[in-house]
């Protein structure tokens, strides 16, 4: 399959410079998952969407929730509660008309969606907020988190995406 | 590709692969001239090819590559002036060809011709032209250059004849007809430089066909992507427009769906190669190996230009390469061996290849010694891929699909015997993933026919739309057979042995797989839906489904490496509605269930679970007599039936049945009386060509357990001894017992006459295992002293007869025994056969310095029986 480019809109929420703006800052895409921010870096995300229908692929590991058509691309759904080792309340997962929200990722050439609770802001944080994940958080954020920022009000734990969609890893085993 | 060759220009890389292309023809055409070296229109093409590749070498500005090849067509010169054509010049020349490939090669990655001195093979090349031009000057008289047309036209032309084309004034390609020749007919009379009537009579080939342009690969791979888009975004179209009752609409997209598929019909054209460009190397493999092997072999090639996806092609190319390689070094045999054989002393190793439906079939067959079947079984069950009874059951068709197994070939005892075999795992493997069959049929001593059938293409493909719950699911059209609508009650309806589920269908029970239960991993209802027949090789089995939506073309789009690793999904798909669905990949299945699909399917039991046969076993439980279970082990059984009563002729006392053409006799088992209404079970027993019936009650159960035989002193009870299965005290069934009364021809009719004269010690210490070989080797009309022990087995050791001693349980005290009985005898007077669960090579070599005459399989009755009969006459003489 063909890789789209990385200028498809990104649902209106990326700026264009948001891109290459590095240097002391990190931008990052917010989401949560309950009450925890999430950070996940702006280069890796493709856009944002929502996801209506799922078809489910038994036999699969837990954490994939299934197979969804995105503009003509099939795109592999994993649920990032469950990967987190959340509980995952069934009666959200698909019925009729249920939306979930999702984010689009590209991974080694295939189209991943990460089924979050919410998508946030972006934001552009400072390097010196950033901090390493601390030693005694849970294995399966541990092995997913690659830092954490210290907000004003909160924290925002950065996730390590290459790591979040290597399933088979132990994480909530 | 791009990067290898960036920085280079255009010209290079226009060269390398033109270049290529035309080296390949030669290599091919070549050969084909050593076979036929009269034809002068393949030496036309040949000499054509080198010289155009010698004229670019000499224009880019690469003098290594044009010495070569100018050596090289100095050689073709004499060719053509009708030097004789002998091995050791075209060998010359292939290796010529050899290593302009090699420097090509190295020119496509660094862009420039490499170092290298080539002077020994231009050497070689100049005596063989040197040779062939005195061999030219002795049997033809000096050229007079007013009779010779050829002479003449030059000298008419003011063509001086270059020193290489001094050899080479060739009549047929000179006077052919070339652009030079002016629409009024005359020869245009400017002077030629050396070689340019032959670029020109190329040139003019070429203009013959119609014009062709060089595309990239890549940008064709991606059209086809788009045009795949094309047609998931018109079927969707479509989709919306059933829903909607607008006409303005229909017309439009009436159009649209037919240029789609017009679209999609010629871009899958440009895909298509010809199945001939993956057999171009083949000719010249063939011609290495029957030079390096002695060997006369005639490569045989119909239906090269039937057409395949590109992307097939480059898939099963290194599988028929291998094949062929095969064919022509393990199954034709040497001439004197075919001669002995009474066959033609050439072998011919024939490829073909055609259209039927929407696939392709190949056909690689030879007339060579054909699969060493005897051979294959044995190694079957020393490799523990199935029990022997069950191999021993298998038809010959069956037993040699053993040479696809995994890892079968690996082992090299088979492999220098019985020829075919190695790597036809992977050739399997590569055919299973392009979604193709394979299978192989084989005679001895006439050959061997592998026949692959494979889809034109990969990309699109017709699938059978079925839902199963909630979700759809794709079956790809081309394994599907016929689809049955089952209900409870109706005349299809699906039953269950132990809980899995068969339909009958024409007379045969066809085992059923529940698409939904694989799916959720529980136990689906069945009820109603429908059967997909589904056939792979020669096994068949349902899918069962809800219902059945219709067909569609889809494209097929490859699993997310995340989901790769699941059996039963080949890919996935967009259907028109939008929806995503999975493609249901029926090899996956197949091997996924393979058990229950084990109508002859060879199965891949661990060597580890043959060791643990000694003490598992399957056993068929059943009820005979009213408040009586009893059981035999599966391995026995051939097959299961219900026959109703009235079937049933009795003659002389004996009940018989006509079953598959035959009569057979039908004996009841314990206190079953023989039904006279209604349906009566019956266990099949068979044995090469006897087969008898065993009347039972009722069909209880297959139990695979742990047996702990108590045995019983009086055999002649028709049961061996009683075990625990399922908490209920079962008596094991002596089949020996039950034989005879079946069949009193059965004894005698086995071992011509049956001289019981050899009496065999049998040493094994498992007492279950004793009691089954003891029927077995009575039944061969063999007399048998059964020993639990060593010790107990020294004491009966006196007298000649054959001795089966146990290894598994103390290999060094056998040997000592087998010793101390070769000591005692003076000789090799005494057959010993060591048994073994598994063997190896260590413990051969152990048994070999302990004087034992052979090491077996324990349950490689057939082979143990042949061991036993082949060598009584030998001893009969002896004593």
């Amino acid at each position: 399959m063909s890789r789209n480019a990385t200028s498809e809109a990104m649902s209106g929420i990326v700026g264009g410079e948001a891109q290459a703006g590095f240097g002391d800052s990190l931008d990052y895409v917010t989401v949560t998952i309950g009450e925890q921010l999430l950070g996940l870096p702006i280069s890796r995300v493709h856009d944002v969407f929502i996801a209506t229908r799922i078809t489910p692929v038994p036999r699969a590991p837990a954490e994939i929730v299934g197979l969804l058509n995105l503009r003509g691309k099939v795109v592999t759904a994993i649920c990032l509660r469950k990967r987190l080792g959340r509980f995952v309340d069934l009666s959200s997962h698909c019925n009729e008309s249920c939306e979930l929200t999702a984010v689009g990722i590209d991974h080694a050439g295939e189209a991943y969606a990460l089924i979050v609770d919410a998508v946030g802001e972006v934001m552009r944080l400072d390097r010196s907020s950033f901090e390493p994940t601390p030693v005694h958080l849970d294995r399966s954020w541990s092995a997913l988190a690659a830092g954490v920022h210290r907000l004003e009000e909160r924290l925002l734990v950065v996730l390590d995406i290459d790591a979040v969609l290597n399933i088979g890893m132990p994480a909530a085993a | 590709m791009w990067v290898a060759v960036s920085g280079m220009d255009d010209l290079l890389q226009e060269f390398l692969g033109e270049t290529g292309e035309h080296l390949d023809t030669v290599d091919r055409e070549l050969v084909r001239f050593e076979q036929d070296p009269n034809n002068r229109e393949i030496l036309r093409t040949i000499f054509r090819l080198v010289h155009t590749v010698k004229g670019t070498c000499g224009f880019i500005g690469l003098p290594r590559l044009e010495a070569l090849t100018h050596a090289a067509e100095s050689v073709i010169g004499q060719f053509r002036d009708g030097a004789t054509v002998n091995a050791i010049a075209v060998t010359a020349v292939l290796e010529t060809i050899d290593r302009v490939k090699e420097i090509l090669a190295e020119l496509g990655e660094k862009g420039q011709e490499p170092e290298g001195n080539d002077e020994t093979l231009i050497a070689e090349l100049r005596a063989l032209a040197d040779t062939a031009k005195q061999e030219l000057a002795r049997s033809q008289p000096p050229v007079d250059a007013a009779t010779d047309p050829v002479a003449a036209y030059m000298a008419r032309h003011g063509v001086v004849p270059p020193e290489s084309a001094e050899d080479g004034l060739d009549l047929v390609f000179r006077s052919a007809p070339g652009p030079e020749r002016r629409a009024d007919g005359r020869i245009e009379t400017t002077s030629l430089p050396p070689g340019a009537p032959e670029e020109a009579a190329q040139r003019d080939s070429r203009s013959g066909g119609p014009p062709t342009l060089r595309v990239n690969v890549d940008t064709i791979e991606h059209l086809m992507t788009m045009v795949s888009e094309l047609v998931l975004t018109r079927n969707q179209l479509l989709e919306i427009s059933r829903r909607q009752e607008d006409v303005a609409l229909k017309a439009p997209l009436q159009r649209l769906s037919l240029i789609t598929a017009e679209l999609q019909d010629g871009v899958m054209k440009i895909r298509m190669q010809p199945i001939g460009n993956a057999w171009s190397k083949l000719p010249r493999i063939v011609r290495d190996l029957s030079s390096e092997l002695g060997k006369r072999i005639e490569l045989i090639m119909e239906g090269a230009d039937t057409e395949l996806d590109r992307q097939i092609l480059d898939l099963i190319k290194d599988p028929l390469t291998h094949m062929v390689r095969n064919c022509a070094d393990h199954a034709i045999e040497p001439p004197q061996a075919r001669k002995a054989a009474g066959k033609a002393e050439h072998g011919t190793v024939r490829l073909a290849a055609y259209h039927e439906g929407g696939s392709v079939t190949i056909q690689i067959s030879d007339d060579g010694r054909g699969l060493d079947l005897a051979r294959i079984r044995r190694k079957a069950v020393q490799q523990g891929l199935a029990p022997e009874a069950e191999v021993e059951r298998m038809s010959d068709a069956q037993a040699s699909r053993f040479i696809f197994h995994p890892g079968f070939s690996t082992a090299e005892a088979v492999t220098a015997v019985s020829g075919r075999g190695v790597g036809m795992d992977v050739v399997k493997v590569n055919v299973d993933a392009i979604g193709g069959l394979i299978d192989v049929a084989s005679v001895s001593g006439q050959g061997t026919t592998i026949t692959i059938k494979i889809p034109l293409t990969l990309a699109i493909v017709s699938a059978l739309i079925v839902a199963s719950g909630e979700q759809r699911f794709a079956i790809p059209q081309i394994v599907v057979r016929e689809l049955v609508r089952v209900k409870a009650g109706a005349e299809h309806r699906v039953e269950l042995i132990n809980g899995a589920p068969v339909l009958r269908l024409r007379e045969r029970l066809l085992p059923i797989i529940v698409l939904g239960a694989l799916m959720e991993g529980t136990a689906g209802a069945v009820g109603e839906g429908f059967v997909v027949v589904t056939q792979i090789g020669e096994r068949q089995f349902g899918i069962m489904v809800d219902s059945v939506f219709h067909t569609e073309e889809i494209v097929v789009k490859p699993m997310s490496t995340k989901l790769r690793h699941i059996p039963i999904f080949s890919g996935n798909t967009i259907l028109g509605d939008g929806a995503v669905v999975l493609i249901v990949d029926p090899n996956g299945i197949a091997r996924l269930v393979g058990a229950a699909v084990a109508a002859g399917a060879p199965q891949g039991f661990a060597p580890a679970e043959t060791q643990r046969l000694a003490e598992r076993t399957t056993m068929l439980v059943f009820r005979a007599g009213p408040d009586s279970v009893k059981a035999v082990p599966l391995a026995l059984v051939t097959r299961l039936e219900e026959v109703p009563a009235n079937h049933f002729e009795i003659s002389g006392g004996r009940t018989l049945l006509n079953y598959r053409g035959r009569l057979m006799p039908v004996t009841p088992v314990g206190e079953t009386a023989i039904r006279t209404q209604g349906l009566q079970p019956l266990v099949i027993i068979s044995e090469g060509e006897l087969t008898m019936g065993l009347a039972v009650d009722a069909i209880v159960d297959i139990v695979d357990e742990v047996l702990d035989v108590e045995l019983q002193a009086m055999l002649d009870q028709g049961a061996l001894g009683s075990a625990i299965i399922r908490g209920r005290a079962t008596e094991i069934l002596d089949l020996a017992h039950y034989l005879p009364k079946g069949d009193p021809n059965w004894l005698s009719g086995r071992r011509g006459g049956g001289d019981a004269t050899g009496g065999v010690l049998l040493v094994e210490p498992s007492g279950f295992l004793r009691e089954m070989l003891v029927p077995v080797l009575k039944a061969a009309g063999l007399r048998v002293v059964p020993a639990g022990d060593i010790e107990s087995a020294r004491r009966n050791a006196a007298g000649d007869g054959a001795v089966l001693l146990d290894l598994d349980r103390d290999a060094q005290g056998a040997f000592a025994l087998a010793a101390e009985l070769r000591a005692a005898d003076g000789g090799p007077g005494r057959q010993i056969v060591g048994l073994t669960s598994f063997v190896t090579p260590d413990l051969e070599a152990a048994a070999t310095r302990a004087g034992l005459d052979r090491i077996m399989v324990k349950f490689d009755r057939r082979a143990l029986l042949a061991e036993l009969t082949e060598f009584r006459p030998g001893m009969r003489q002896a004593a």
